[in-house]
Formats: C-alpha cells, structure tokens, sequence
C-alpha cells in the first residue's frame, strides 16, 4: 500500500473550487495582453477593456479543465522517456532560477557565472534520485535578455535529462523553443515527446502579465507544457486563512487553465504553484514554514481532485547556508509533497527563499528523495508468509547475513544511502578524517563532477544549438559566449 | 597461476562450491597449501576487504566470501597441519564475564576466519584466566574481548592484568571492542588496540601479525 496523506476533505475541495469559480465569474481576473483578453473573449467571456478584467463562467472552466490532459510524461534529449507525471508518481526536480549561488570556499552567497552552470548541469547528470533537471541559476556574466535562452542552452548540451524552465520575456520563447526543435528534430516530434516544462507565474491577486500569459499562449502553441504558479502570500496578497489562500490559489490556476486550453486545448499543463505564508516579522515568504507546506499539499489535492498532474515549490530551505535548518525543511517538505503525492515536487538545493542555489545542498537533497522514493514503495510483504523457514534459518546459522531471502531483498527492501549520510561509527568516522556534512557533500560534488560524462548529442545538433545561441547573444549585443566547457 | 587467480575471483563471488572444487584442483595438480592459501585465497579475500571498506560491496558478499574460504580452508588445512606448516595466526575470541552479548564478537569471528585466521571462540561470559589460560595453551597470537555494557568494561583490564601474571603481556596482543569503548580506554586498560569494527579488527590482527 503506498502511503498516503490527505488535508482535504472531498466536500471541502468542491467548496474550494466553487469559491474559486464564483471569484472568477464575479471579480474577474487581470489580463495585461490583447491576445489573450481577445481569446477568452471570442470563447465567450465578458471582458472590461477597460480595467483589463475578463470574467470567465464556471461552464467555461469546467469544460476547460475537462480538455486538459490527466497525464503526461517527459522525455529525455535522446527522446527516452524519463519522466511520468500521472497518479500518485513522484518526481523530484532541482529549485528553479536563483540569482545567487552559494560558494563553497568562501562559504558566502554570490553571483553565479557560467562556469557555476556548467558544474551544475554535470553534476545534475549524476543525482540518481532526481530525474529532471531545471534551469535553476541565473547567470550574471551574459546580458539579461539571454540569461534564460542561454542557461536552458547550457542545460541541453551538458545534461541529457528533460529540463524544467521558463522565460524571461515573450521573444526568448522563440529561440528557447527552436533549440527544442532542434533536438526532436521536427515540431511533431517535440509535441509528442516533451522534453521541457515552462513555469508560468499569475500575479497574485488574480492577475496574468503581458510576458507570463503570451507564454501561455506561445507554450500551447507547441504543445511545451507549462506549471502555473500562482503565489499568494497569506494574510498579505491572500486571505490568512490557509483556505482562503487555496481559494485564490484554485482561482489563479484555473484562469490559467482556461488560457491554455483555449489556445490549444489538449495542451499538458501541470496544476502547480508556489503559494507561501506571509512572514510579517520579516516581510519574507516562507517556504519552510509549516503553513506552506500544508497549502501546497491541500492544492495539489485540489489539482487531483480535478483529474489533473500536480506539481510545488517545496522540499527547499530559507536558511542562507547548509545547516540544519536546511536539513529540516527540506526533508519536511519533501516528505510531506512525497505523501501527498505531488507529481513534479521542486525544491532539492534550494535556499534562501528560491534565490540561492548550492551545488552541496543539491547533493544532500538528492539523498533525501532517495530515501523518501523508498518511503512510498510502503510496506509490502516479500516471500515472508510464511516465516517460520527463515526463523529457523537463523537459529540454525545464528545469523541472516548471507541467507538467500537476505541476498534477494537486502538492497529492494533497504534503502542505503550515499556518502554523504555518514553511519559509521565514531571511530571509523574519526579515522575518516572527521567530516562535517558540509565537508562531505563537497567531497561528492567534487567526485561526481570528475566523473562527469557528457551526452552523446551529434555534433549536427551541438552545432545548431550553438548557432542558435550564438545569434541571439549577438542580437543582445555580446559578440562571444563565455566559455562553457 | 592461473587456477590461483581463479579461485581468487571465484573468492569474491561468494562461489564457495567453486572455490572449493578449484582448490581440489590446485592440490590435484601438485600445488603447495600454503602457496594456494596466499595466492588464491588469501589474494580473494584481500580484495574483498578492500571493496567494503570504500563500500563498493556489502556485509553479506564479505561473509559469503569468507564462506568461500572456508571451503578452501577445509581442504588446506589437513595438510598444513601434516606437513606443519604453521597457520597466519590464531586468535582467541569471546564476550566478557558479566556478559553475554555476543553479536558483534561473532561477527568479527567470521571475519577473522575469512580473513584465514585460525579462531578459538569461547563464546559469552567468558571469565579472565580463561582468555590467558585458552591462549597460551593454543600458542595463540591475539586475545579478542568483546562487551557492550558499561558495567562489564573493567573486566576487560582483568584480562589485561592476568596477562601480565602469566607472563604473555606483550606477547600475546589484546585486542578490544564493543559499543561503549575507544581508542582511550582501551590504552588506558594496558590492552594493545581498539577495533572499531570486524574490517578494522582484522587489519589489526593482520598489522600485529606483520601480514598486512
């Protein structure tokens, strides 16, 4: 039986979405962009020019939401499948866009450059646990406009798993998705084995920007899944209660629902977000508080509950640097997302509220989604009934160790975990030089950073992306890439 | 010799019906025991406790490798001992008076024995004289003490003691272990290491040896 947790009672998510319907039948969401105002207006929907609201009926959602696939899966960059977004299916994804990056040998938060990317992608393609990689550092040594095309450019030629991502403004799409093209070789094949997810953020209270909802519109276009992420912030730019924050939450993920399912309806989107408990002592957005965690479990419910894959922002730490408070709320988080069965949970190395990424954190992290894919395998019997043969094994041999019902389950049934676990003794760990945690992950980061091996991309395709790259690097007035090898 | 490396890579399976009928073999061809114990399993067993210290492999591959030896041993032994070729080195195991833990004490008695140490377990509750009478009586190399109370630790340096009455204090090496000790109490009681566990035991009875 796999474990399983539950916030919401099923009558408590139907009055979440009605509420939300209502909302958006009443008051409406903000669209600052024509395309789409005109969209929802030819399908229907009463719009004020003037305040810029569109108010969408609940027979309009609904049949939107119906026209949503109930599934989907990812594919690699060599169209292998490596991702699947159904059920109660788990998969772990790196946190996505921080500007800051946490040096290992000075131990401070600074600017990442591309060869902090570069280390990053390769070091991705060694987490056993976590089967997407994300464009998760922005890089500060090439000029803004391409610092989302040129960081997703980075990911597919170093790293072969599929790649969470998103742009900055509407022309970045273009080229974000050639490079895509390039690598499926054809439009078809791109939209019959997705190799990325956009991230697509409403501004909370219930408004959609020129950039986030033409990337909407662009996203379905191509058949590009995208994850909304509606933030509320409770008590702040959401009622405090943690239901109302998940009616504003249902409200802003439908409305970006409906977007996309006018545009192309069939279009793979994810019911995501990254709501947050407003901090009022510090003005911050937790996402290691409690609170969030509880909302983002209850709307991946919600999302369930609609028939939809699901996908949050947690299993990540507001702590500035690898300490236990990083331990601590990434695993809660994490745990929780894991029960409740969040499909795409985002988080592992993650700091400081979304903004710092650390490349021991993530390798931590990594041993935390391993333990917890154990965890959901549950407890299933394993040729134990019935047990009396391997009781009486035992006091025959006075041991188990190299019993055959040992040797075929040891390594199904217990989850062993990497280096930087330590379970040694204190005098083998003494003898082992005494590593501190942070000492340990940097080790692995080193070991499997050296036993890197790029994919085999052919050298046609390299030469596309380059090209690709190199002339919207250009158009943004920087001559030459940094390097990136 | 190909048929050493043979047993040695059969060795590290945990094939112990091959390791075995390979050793037949060896003798069959008119191989000297003691040149097929070093070479074949010896060599086997080496690597096998080089790839669980950097847990390349797992308890259970270490102790069917030692299952493995042990099949071989069977056969080598006989012969040794006609044609006294002296064993690598004998120890004299067991749990302390006071106490009956013996979980840890056996596990490194396995892999001392796979290691291709001769072992004398005495079991649990174990009394002092018995560890020093046992132990000179056998011209054993190393006395291994166990315990996992707190309150049973002082019997420990009564063994040492004992030791030094009889005369082989220095001769015989004391090694200790067990959950509530270290490397200082054990230099504190006089013994001559600490073993934090069964690999580490037998690189310390292989170091007291001069084989390892």
């Amino acid at each position: 039986m796999r474990p399983t947790l539950r916030f919401l009672s099923d009558q408590l998510i139907e009055q979440i979405v009605s509420e939300a319907q209502e909302l958006l039948s009443k008051i409406g969401v903000e669209i600052h962009n024509d395309n789409v105002t005109s969209l929802l207006a030819d399908n229907g929907a009463r719009v004020d020019n003037e305040k810029k609201r569109v108010f969408i009926s609940r027979d309009l959602i609904e049949s939107c939401v119906k026209a949503a696939p109930k599934a989907f899966k990812l594919y690699d960059v060599f169209g292998e499948e490596a991702v699947d977004l159904s059920g109660y299916n788990i998969n772990f994804v790196p946190g996505s866009a921080s500007i800051n990056i946490l040096d290992y040998e000075s131990d401070r938060i600074r600017r990442p450059v591309t060869s902090d990317i570069v280390d990053f992608t390769k070091l991705m393609s060694g987490m056993q646990y976590i089967d997407s990689q994300a464009t998760s550092i922005v890089p500060s040594d090439v000029p803004e406009k391409i610092s989302d095309s040129y960081r997703l450019y980075l990911s597919l030629i170093h790293c072969s798993k599929p790649v969470v991502t998103g742009a900055f403004t509407i022309d970045a799409f273009n080229v974000m998705k050639d490079m895509q093209v390039a690598i499926r070789r054809s439009r078809d094949e791109l939209k019959s084995k997705p190799l990325t997810i956009f991230s697509c953020c409403p501004t909370a209270p219930l408004k959609w920007s020129n950039v986030t909802s033409q990337n909407l519109l662009d996203c379905a276009e191509y058949f590009i899944p995208v994850e909304y992420i509606s933030m509320p912030l409770t008590g702040f730019m959401a009622p405090v209660t943690l239901v109302g924050t998940l009616i504003q939450h249902t409200a802003e993920t439908l409305s970006g629902i409906v977007i996309s399912q006018l545009a192309n309806p069939g279009a793979p989107v994810l019911y995501g977000g990254s709501p947050s408990v407003f901090d009022i002592r510090y003005e911050t957005t937790p996402m290691g508080d409690v609170g969030t965690m509880m909302i983002d479990c209850a709307y991946n419910e919600v999302g369930k509950h609609l028939g939809l894959p699901t996908q949050a922002y947690i299993g990540l730490s507001d702590s500035k640097q690898l300490d236990a408070q990083a331990g601590l709320e990434t695993s809660m988080g994490a745990t929780l997302a894991a029960l409740s069965g969040i499909n795409s949970i985002s988080g592992p190395g993650m700091l400081d509220f979304e903004s710092c990424f650390s490349l021991e954190k993530l390798v931590v992290d990594n041993e935390i989604c391993g333990m917890i894919q154990r965890m959901v395998q549950g407890i299933e019997p394993k040729e134990d009934f019935p047990c009396l043969p391997h009781f009486e094994e035992m006091m025959k041999e006075q041991h188990l160790l190299i019993y055959d019902h040992t040797r075929k389950y040891l390594k199904s049934e217990i989850h062993f975990p990497g280096n930087v676990i330590n379970r040694a003794n204190k005098a083998r760990w003494e003898e082992e030089g005494s590593l501190t945690l942070r000492e340990r992950a940097h080790k692995e980061v080193e070991r499997i950073i050296e036993g890197y091996e790029a994919p085999e991309l052919s050298e046609e395709i390299i030469m596309e992306l380059r090209n690709l790259m190199e002339t919207e690097a250009k158009k943004h007035g920087m001559d030459r890439l940094p390097v990136s090898d | 010799m190909e048929i050493l490396k043979q047993i040695s890579e059969s060795l590290e399976k945990g094939d112990f019906n091959r390791v075995g009928e390979l050793t037949q073999q060896a003798l069959d061809q008119g191989l000297d025991p003691k040149v097929i114990l070093d070479d074949g399993l010896i060599a086997g067993m080496s690597i096998v406790g080089q790839k669980f210290k950097v847990h390349e492999i797992f308890l259970p591959d270490v102790l069917l490798a030692a299952k493995a030896m042990y099949a071989g041993m069977d056969l080598l032994k006989p012969l040794m001992i006609k044609e006294n070729i002296p064993s690598i080195g004998k120890v004299v195991m067991g749990t302390v008076q006071g106490d009956l833990h013996d979980i840890g004490k056996n596990l490194v008695s396995i892999m001392l024995k796979g290691a291709g140490l001769d072992v004398i377990d005495l079991g649990n509750d174990v009394p002092p004289a018995k560890f020093v009478d046992t132990a000179i009586s056998e011209n054993a190399d190393v006395i291994g003490i166990s315990t996992l109370l707190t309150t049973t630790m002082p019997v420990m340096g009564e063994v040492v003691e004992m030791a030094k009455e009889r005369g082989v204090y220095g001769k015989v090496k004391i090694i200790v272990g067990g959950a509530p000790l270290n490397a200082d109490y054990a230099e504190q009681i006089g013994a001559d290491a600490y073993c934090f566990d069964g690999v580490n035991a037998v690189d310390c009875v292989k170091r007291f040896l001069g084989a390892g």
